[in-house]
């Protein structure tokens, strides 16, 4: 019987890949254990799943407080019209599954049930982007720009654990819809080394540069103070904008930091070029007359393929080192 | 290949034990997959591909072919196991599987694999797809039936009690449905996570031709995919088929079950070494 054990292990495409790097710091399941220190003073916060409660951290959760978790089966449709019947008993119900899942299949009960009524749901969603090697089925590349298209929601894409646990109790503060992406697992910590708060719907300088600007939400603003770090060596200058908040989105400092003169303007975000970050930073300076040199690093509008997280991010240009190389050329 | 229904019990258990072999092959490339599930469905999958359907391994999209849709995509490591094993995918491919640039990627994709029919992966859609084949191969005027493979879980998502009801309102009869009841899925036991029995019942009072076997009794599928060809009422057609993750090997078997089965790198030998001994038994 022939074995090909011997033989190099090739890289997987498998659904849960980590997006930490070797050696990163990192935390395990943060939404999970902000979600259960926030149910301790919040009586009215439930959890819900459909069918992946491992799979968002939910777990931790429904271990804490089983008489308020309620597994809905792997139904993203009934989870959604569910919470907002319980939304309209008075409870706070934080919804999770694939963020595929929400935004693709359950989209009109979320805008129907939900979002019409400015119910107080929170939508909380693993594998945002391309964070898993799985295929299309998996990717949620289109999420964000589904998501701003919904009146009443707030579209979240947080950059690390840190921000993470300082926007699951901030998001059941605000009143309203919420859509979350979410790290889940082993999460890198990054921006508590930029004495970084979250404040819903406020962008924040965790660097300035003189050279180039990234505008980024999520992972992209991990990558980018790796960018920026990478650079330094060629003396080039890039600050560092980061924008968890999608939409609203805050404008204001947005223009204020891009109309500073003789800057590159890059939007830099896990999701395609269609709809997502990089057309609404666009609109907003167009509609301002503020119009630096502008560029977009994003996914390409295409099915993406199926293959090692690594390899898909240096593909589609989102790894640190494609990122840093691609606005190097630029810079010509 | 014509419908070989002459296939024999020993012939045909030898395809089964090939199906799983390669199954265990494709997991050891990559140290992990649906190895449970694989090895649970490879009796379904032999008596299909080596008994009751028609197709040309050598031309997939010939256009009388059977076809044959998973629903399951995490389960495309059993379908490329059988794919390999009926010569529709070259052997040398499943060293590839799960890998950068395969043609064997993870979750089944129409777009990549020869025989894949569908892009599973987001489930609860095979059935959906199966309903509107079986209305075009009927207004081509085609014999060919169309099967679909789904799992317990899928009969959580509301697509699927649509098209079971759409399939009899259409009369479906080239319509073959498996459900593969092994009873886990990502959060625990299905029954669990959503309770979905009594299944007959539910079947057949949604207008189906109902069998319910034991899935691993290779003459029990053999018996269900027959009857179900050639069953007279002109409605669609369901195998329910309860299987036991990791069946073939014993020790993966036993092993708390687990929706996504760790395998050491040793007990990959120690798997293939135990599905051999089963087969000489």
């Amino acid at each position: 019987m022939s074995s090909i054990a011997q033989k190099p292990r090739l890289k997987t495409s498998a659904m849960i890949a980590s997006i930490a790097a070797e050696g990163q710091r990192t935390k395990s399941a943060p939404f999970g254990h902000a979600l259960v220190e926030l149910a301790r003073t919040r009586q009215d916060v439930i959890g819900m799943t459909a069918d992946l409660g491992k799979y968002t951290d939910l777990h931790i959760f429904a271990k804490a407080y089983p008489e308020r978790y309620y597994q809905m089966g792997m139904a993203e449709q009934l989870l959604m019209g569910a919470a907002a019947g319980f939304a309209h008993e008075g409870a706070v119900p934080f919804a999770t599954t694939y963020a595929v899942f929400a935004s693709r299949r359950a989209y009109d009960f979320i805008h129907q049930t939900i979002a019409e009524d400015n119910l107080n749901v929170k939508i909380v969603c693993a594998l945002p982007g391309l964070t898993t090697g799985y295929g299309p089925s998996h990717q949620a590349t289109e999420d964000l720009a589904l998501f701003r298209a919904m009146p009443n929601m707030t579209v979240l894409d947080p950059c690390d654990a840190h921000e993470i646990e300082q926007m699951t109790p901030a998001i059941a503060a605000h009143k309203g819809p919420v859509y979350m992406r979410l790290l889940r697992g082993n999460v890198p910590l990054v921006l508590d080394e930029y004495d970084y708060k979250f404040e819903l719907g406020k962008a924040k300088l965790l660097r300035d540069g003189k050279d180039v600007l990234v505008i980024s939400s999520g992972i992209m603003t991990m990558r980018a103070l790796e960018v920026a770090k990478a650079l330094e060596a060629d003396r080039v200058d890039v600050g560092v904008l980061h924008v968890p908040t999608i939409k609203p989105l805050d404008t204001a400092t947005i223009l204020r930091e891009a109309g500073k003169s003789g800057r590159l303007v890059v939007v830099a975000e896990n999701h395609t070029t269609i709809g997502g970050l990089g057309e609404a930073v666009a609109t907003a300076l167009l509609c301002a007359g503020v119009t630096p040199p502008f560029r977009q690093i994003a996914l390409p509008d295409a099915f993406l393929d199926a293959g090692a997280l690594p390899t898909l991010h240096d593909r589609y240009g989102i790894s640190t080192n494609a990122m840093a190389a691609t606005i190097k050329g630029w810079l010509g | 290949m014509d419908t070989s229904v002459t296939a024999t019990h020993a012939q045909l258990a030898e395809h089964a034990y090939r199906i799983r072999r390669n199954a265990l092959l494709m997991g050891e490339v990559q140290g992990q997959g649906y190895i449970g599930q694989a090895l649970d469905i490879a009796d379904v999958l032999a008596v299909a591909y080596f008994r009751a359907m028609n197709y040309r391994p050598d031309d997939p999209e010939w256009e009388g072919r059977d076809r044959f849709l998973l629903s399951n995509g995490h389960y495309a490591i059993a379908l490329y196991a059988a794919l390999i094993e009926a010569g529709i995918v070259p052997e040398e491919e499943l060293e590839t599987y799960g890998s950068d640039d395969s043609r064997l990627p993870m979750s089944g994709m129409a777009s990549y694999t020869p025989g894949m029919e569908m892009s599973g992966g987001s489930l609860g859609q095979g059935l959906t797809i199966a309903v509107g084949h079986g209305l075009g191969l009927k207004r081509k005027g085609s014999e060919a039936f169309v099967y679909t493979l789904f799992s317990d879980g899928e009969l959580d998502e509301g697509a699927v009690w649509e098209a079971l009801m759409s399939a009899a309102h259409w009369k479906l009869d080239n319509l073959i449905a498996i459900v593969d009841v092994n009873n886990q899925q990502a959060d625990g036991p299905s029954s669990q996570v959503m309770a979905f029995e009594p299944l007959v019942e539910k079947m057949e009072a949604f207008g189906w031709f109902t069998q319910r076997i034991d899935g691993n009794d290779l003459d029990a599928v053999i018996a269900a995919f027959d009857a179900a060809r050639s069953h007279p009422e002109p409605k669609p057609r369901m195998i329910i088929a309860d299987t036991r993750m990791g069946c073939g090997v014993p020790f993966l078997e036993a092993r708390e079950k687990n929706h996504f089965i760790r395998v050491d790198a040793h007990e990959w030998q120690l798997a293939l070494a135990a599905l051999e001994a089963g087969r000489q038994a």
